[in-house]
């Protein structure tokens, strides 16, 4: 079959560090932590007492009052990086048909703010008190359908929900829709907004998150010895996929294509990743053989990275698996060290982070890399950021139940 | 405060209209904007604020400012 080209032609985000891309990015090669103590709830009584928030956050800036109430967290956070990235594209000021613009999400929770506020009405209250927005505020896919409300984009629209890896299902699903046809234009990505008492609660009875409340920046160290923990983060970023020829016929700037996306499931545990990391390793050779590249082709891996103890020893056991030899002289990093986890956000911050380093020639660092670990022995790009050519970047992305996903990116070139 | 007037800001608040729209004759869905979920959160607001119980069989006649304030008038004299 002779695929369709797929390009990428806006770029939308926001999150610990920034309300936009380029202040991000700026960000994100400094080598800036965006975390620190949680402030948006009492943390008394949970054992990890630090975030990746957004602060000076008020909807009213970005939303019609009315708007606001009807609006998760996590929606608002779609909607505003959706417009950037609606606006960096230009898309409006073309035309185009809106029955062949879609819009495709990833979203790992959806609107827990709003289950948990609703959950205590009816507790104290009795169920008379639910708010008859709660279930369209809450559900996960309320983002997707408000973006294709605001700018009436009529074709495909759903949203994918696979843990920490909804982001890079959202775009492998938006580039197959537009490979086969389904559609021409897709605004993808991710959104999250779990730093909730709930959500917080739920990570620490799992003992997932970092406990190193003393010292917040320190405490997201992705692949470094003393690593402990994930970090939640929160935010959303979202990109226009276009069909190459329908960019071009509107001379719009292109930041890169996409070409691959593998798949797999680990089939081995509902939160621990198997430790051959041979899961990932099918899914980053999917990836590879759908974009038609060799192993030692790959530029830049931006990690999953979570700097929990499993992720970060078995994700690189499956690096190795796939490059052999090669995987020592690969670039590795992780936006994680900075932004936390943003969950269902967090593939879609790692693709605008490749698609910068190919445009800039320069790769973001993995901070707070200090103490060697001798099962992470791989280039994680430690603290500073690096001058590096990059054609091709892959971005893995992987969630609680064993769903891998790879996304590979390519510089443009016609 | 009297009904009027209290029901008057429930109505500000919850559909973020502004105060010189809401007379007495104007109706929420076609005049202030409303859709069937704002008002059937601005029932559970009155019942909320004026701590009584509207059944559902009354709550759909009310579909203005002035059903509002009759009825809630009659059920709180």
């Amino acid at each position: 079959m002779n695929k369709r080209r797929i390009v990428i032609t806006g770029l939308g985000a926001i999150n610990a560090l920034a309300k936009n891309v380029d202040e991000t990015w700026e960000k994100l090669l400094q080598g800036e932590s965006g975390i620190s103590h949680i402030t948006k709830f009492d943390t008394t009584d949970l054992t990890s007492k630090i975030a990746a928030e957004i602060k000076d956050y008020d909807p009213v800036d970005y939303f019609d009052r009315k708007l606001v109430k009807k609006l998760d967290l996590y929606t608002q956070y779609a909607c505003i990086a959706g417009k950037e990235a609606m606006e960096d594209s230009m898309i409006l000021k073309s035309s185009f048909d809106p029955t062949r613009f879609g819009v495709i999400l990833g979203a790992g929770i959806g609107g827990i703010m709003t289950f948990e506020e609703e959950a205590n009405k009816m507790f104290k209250g009795g169920p008379r008190r639910i708010s008859p927005f709660f279930i369209p505020k809450m559900i996960s896919n309320i983002a997707a359908a408000q973006l294709s409300i605001d700018y009436g984009l009529k074709g495909v629209n759903y949203t994918t929900v696979t843990a920490c890896a909804s982001a890079n299902h959202a775009m492998g699903s938006a580039l197959r829709a537009i490979q086969y046809g389904d559609a021409d234009i897709i605004l993808t990505g991710g959104c999250e907004a779990a730093v909730t008492p709930l959500a917080v609660g739920g990570f620490c009875a799992m003992r997932a998150l970092s406990v190193r409340n003393d010292d917040p920046q320190k405490a997201c160290r992705p692949f470094d010895k003393e690593r402990d923990g994930f970090i939640m983060g929160e935010g959303a970023a979202l990109l226009v996929f276009e069909e190459l020829g329908h960019a071009l016929k509107r001379n719009a700037k292109i930041y890169g294509e996409v070409v691959g996306f593998g798949m797999s499931s680990d089939a081995h545990h509902i939160t621990a990743p198997v430790e051959t990391g041979e899961g990932t390793s099918q899914a980053m050779e999917a990836a590879l053989k759908d974009a038609g590249i060799k192993p030692e082709q790959v530029d830049l891996v931006s990690a999953h990275g979570t700097s929990t103890p499993l992720n970060d020893k078995t994700e690189t056991a499956a690096i190795k698996n796939t490059f052999g030899e090669y995987a020592y002289k690969l670039k590795i990093n992780s936006t994680k060290s900075m932004l936390g986890h943003t969950l269902g956000a967090a593939a879609g911050i790692e693709a605008i982070a490749c698609l910068k380093a190919m445009a800039t020639g320069k790769v973001h660092p993995t901070i707070n890399y200090e103490f060697p670990d001798p099962d992470c022995d791989l280039n994680y790009v430690p603290n500073k950021a690096i001058e590096h050519d990059v054609e091709y970047a892959i971005s893995n992305s992987l969630g609680f139940g064993g769903h891998n996903s790879v996304l590979v990116l390519k510089r443009y070139e016609q | 405060m009297d009904i009027f007037s209290k029901v008057k800001e429930i109505i500000v608040n919850e559909l973020s209209v502004d105060e010189g729209e809401v007379t007495l004759e104007a109706r929420f869905i076609e005049d202030l904007g409303a859709d069937s979920l704002d008002t059937a959160e601005l029932i559970m607001k009155f019942e909320e604020d004026f701590d009584l119980s509207i059944p559902d069989d009354e709550a759909e006649k009310l579909r203005s400012v002035g059903d509002a304030v009759n009825y809630l008038t009659s059920r709180l004299n």
